[in-house]
């Protein structure tokens, strides 16, 4: 543990213990603050490695569609963050070109990130662009050598961009190759959940908000993240209220995997999504300190407002009216916050806007085709039908109607009473002083009344 | 056996943690099988299929393990055609057309 501590503090080149304030609170703004990666800052690094800017669409056909369906005057009007257009093709270029930045400005050879997502090629990528060496460690195949399709094809990104990627099996034993690999090199821990990784999404808040402004004179009433990690979230919201948005309602929206288990070997192949879903969306909301740093920078449940579920084959399904209807063709996971945004629509005013805030790159795996076809090679009973009968690591049913696209509630409530709970496992919450209660009050995103309430509510 | 010559670009498999070396909290299924790990990179001496051998990787790493494949392929794909898009495809263009998914 202590030989753990002390490898990471090397690779991360940044002691926690300063943002410390009891045993279970730190001064999170201030950690926000560490570098000086102010947002004009960072805009400056992300425009030299020619990141950010990407174009907004509005999605005129889609919302066309939604008011088809929708009540009279209802159905708003619905806008996209073509986030694929970053030179690796998503908006983790953002946080990679600020992570590659920070170590090669403290002197380091290279970075080290253990990512199985778009993350890796951003890294790579990034570590290409800004001249130092990348190694990508990712979880890609299971005991029988099978890779998820999508994970194999960002390895072959990373592996493009002339960086060294370690593939592992199934569990998450995958750190311990991490460490020992940061140890051996000495390079930088490129981690997703460093404050200047985090910070480094804020300016897709921010550039949101001000295309929206530019192009209709309003601030954007809702907009929905494809919540995984829950730094894309915490990044954007962020954004958001530093471009003066802060009535805007911020939703959470993940693919419900309930039910499959992430360390399983047998499952692992049962799953056509390996990001964007409640395995990792759940987990990360309600203790994001399960992190590869001390300390989480993005801690989703300071600024989520909303958080829905919605099924693979809806997302799927948008997918493909995404490319039918409006000319894009899009990778079907960042496409998750697309299918929560149409039920939501229908939901607001004419008026009104709600804005999409990601898309990611498609290509060989990583495309609709490729996972459908990859689920059934796998037994997944893949049918047109009703999506709400479908069963993760079962079935996929492709809605066969728009009128079926819908979002589950997950409650608000439940998210923070299971945070509750694991800092209640760690901590004893007789001991806690003020600034332990006022920490718990930012972290929910609550009041104290409301947090002692959650406890007894779940004590029930 | 064929003979791999040194230089070749490959693929080696390696097993990080045995059966009885896996963490404690993962899940039984899992716990039955070995940690393994693949990497890529330049073959040092000449190797057979299944010989452990030396690769240096492209960052010039060496790493040990068992030769698994020479010029390794990616072999993924778009998949073969999955029929149910085409049918969800013209729904939602008939159903902007006429308002029915059926076209009608």
């Amino acid at each position: 543990m202590d030989r753990k501590n002390q490898i990471m503090k090397k690779a991360i080149g940044m002691d926690y213990s300063q943002f410390q304030l009891t045993d279970l609170a730190f001064d999170y703004e201030n950690m926000m603050s560490y570098g000086g990666y102010t947002i004009e800052k960072i805009r400056e690094i992300q425009k030299e490695q020619g990141v950010g800017n990407t174009p907004l669409y509005e999605l005129k056909n889609i919302t066309k569609l939604v008011r088809k369906l929708a009540p009279k005057g209802k159905g708003a009007r619905i806008f996209l963050k073509d986030e694929a257009s970053n030179p690796s093709g998503s908006f983790k270029a953002r946080r990679a070109a600020i992570s590659v930045y920070h170590a090669k400005q403290n002197g380091y050879k290279g970075v080290i990130a253990a990512t199985s997502g778009n993350y890796g090629a951003a890294v790579a990528s990034q570590a290409a662009m800004q001249g130092i060496e990348s190694i990508i460690v990712q979880e890609a195949f299971d005991s029988k050598g099978v890779y998820q399709p999508e994970i194999m094809e960002k390895g072959r990104a990373c592996e493009a961009y002339g960086s060294e990627v370690l593939q592992l099996s199934v569990g998450p034993e995958l750190f311990y190759v991490f460490l020992r690999t940061l140890e051996e090199t000495g390079y930088f821990n490129a981690s997703l959940y460093t404050p200047f990784g985090i910070a480094g999404i804020e300016t897709l808040g921010l550039e949101l908000a001000e295309q929206v402004y530019e192009r209709t004179g309003q601030k954007p009433h809702r907009v929905v993240v494809t919540h995984a990690g829950g730094g894309n979230l915490t990044g954007t919201a962020r954004g958001l209220i530093k471009a003066g948005c802060k009535e805007t309602q911020i939703i959470g929206a993940s693919i419900d995997l309930q039910g499959l288990h992430m360390a399983s070997d047998h499952d692992f192949n049962k799953k056509s999504f390996t990001t964007g879903h409640t395995g990792f969306g759940v987990p990360f909301a309600t203790w994001p300190d399960r992190a590869d740093v001390p300390k989480n920078a993005a801690r989703p449940l300071r600024y989520m407002d909303r958080y829905v579920t919605i099924t693979q084959g809806e997302a799927f399904y948008v997918t493909e009216m995404l490319a039918v209807l409006e000319g894009l063709e899009r990778g079907p996971a960042g496409n998750t916050s697309l299918a929560a945004a149409i039920p939501l629509a229908m939901e607001m005013d004419e008026d009104q806007i709600i804005v999409v805030q990601e898309t990611e790159y498609t290509g060989a795996g990583k495309h609709l085709n490729a996972q459908l076809a990859f689920a059934k090679e796998n037994g997944i009973n893949v049918y047109v039908g009703n999506p709400k009968e479908s069963i993760p690591g079962k079935s996929i049913v492709l809605p066969e109607h728009p009128s079926q696209l819908s979002v589950t509630e997950f409650p608000m409530d439940k998210l923070k009473r299971t945070y509750l709970k694991n800092v209640q496992s760690q901590f004893d919450i007789e001991k806690f002083n003020d600034t332990d209660w006022e920490f718990l009050a930012q972290e929910l995103n609550t009041c104290e009344e409301k947090i002692k309430e959650l406890l007894i509510g779940r004590e029930r | 056996m064929v003979t791999v010559p040194k230089g070749s670009y490959v693929e080696i498999t390696k097993e990080v943690l045995s059966q009885n070396q896996r963490a404690p909290q993962i899940p039984e299924d899992t716990k039955k099988t070995p940690l393994m790990m693949k990497v890529k990179g330049f073959l040092l001496e000449d190797g057979e299929i299944g010989e452990t051998v030396k690769i240096k990787t492209v960052l010039g790493r060496e790493q040990e393990g068992s030769l698994t494949s020479d010029n390794p392929r990616y072999s993924h794909d778009f998949g073969d055609i999955v029929p149910e898009i085409f049918k969800v495809r013209d729904s939602i263009k008939n159903f902007m057309k006429t308002g029915d998914c059926d076209g009608q």
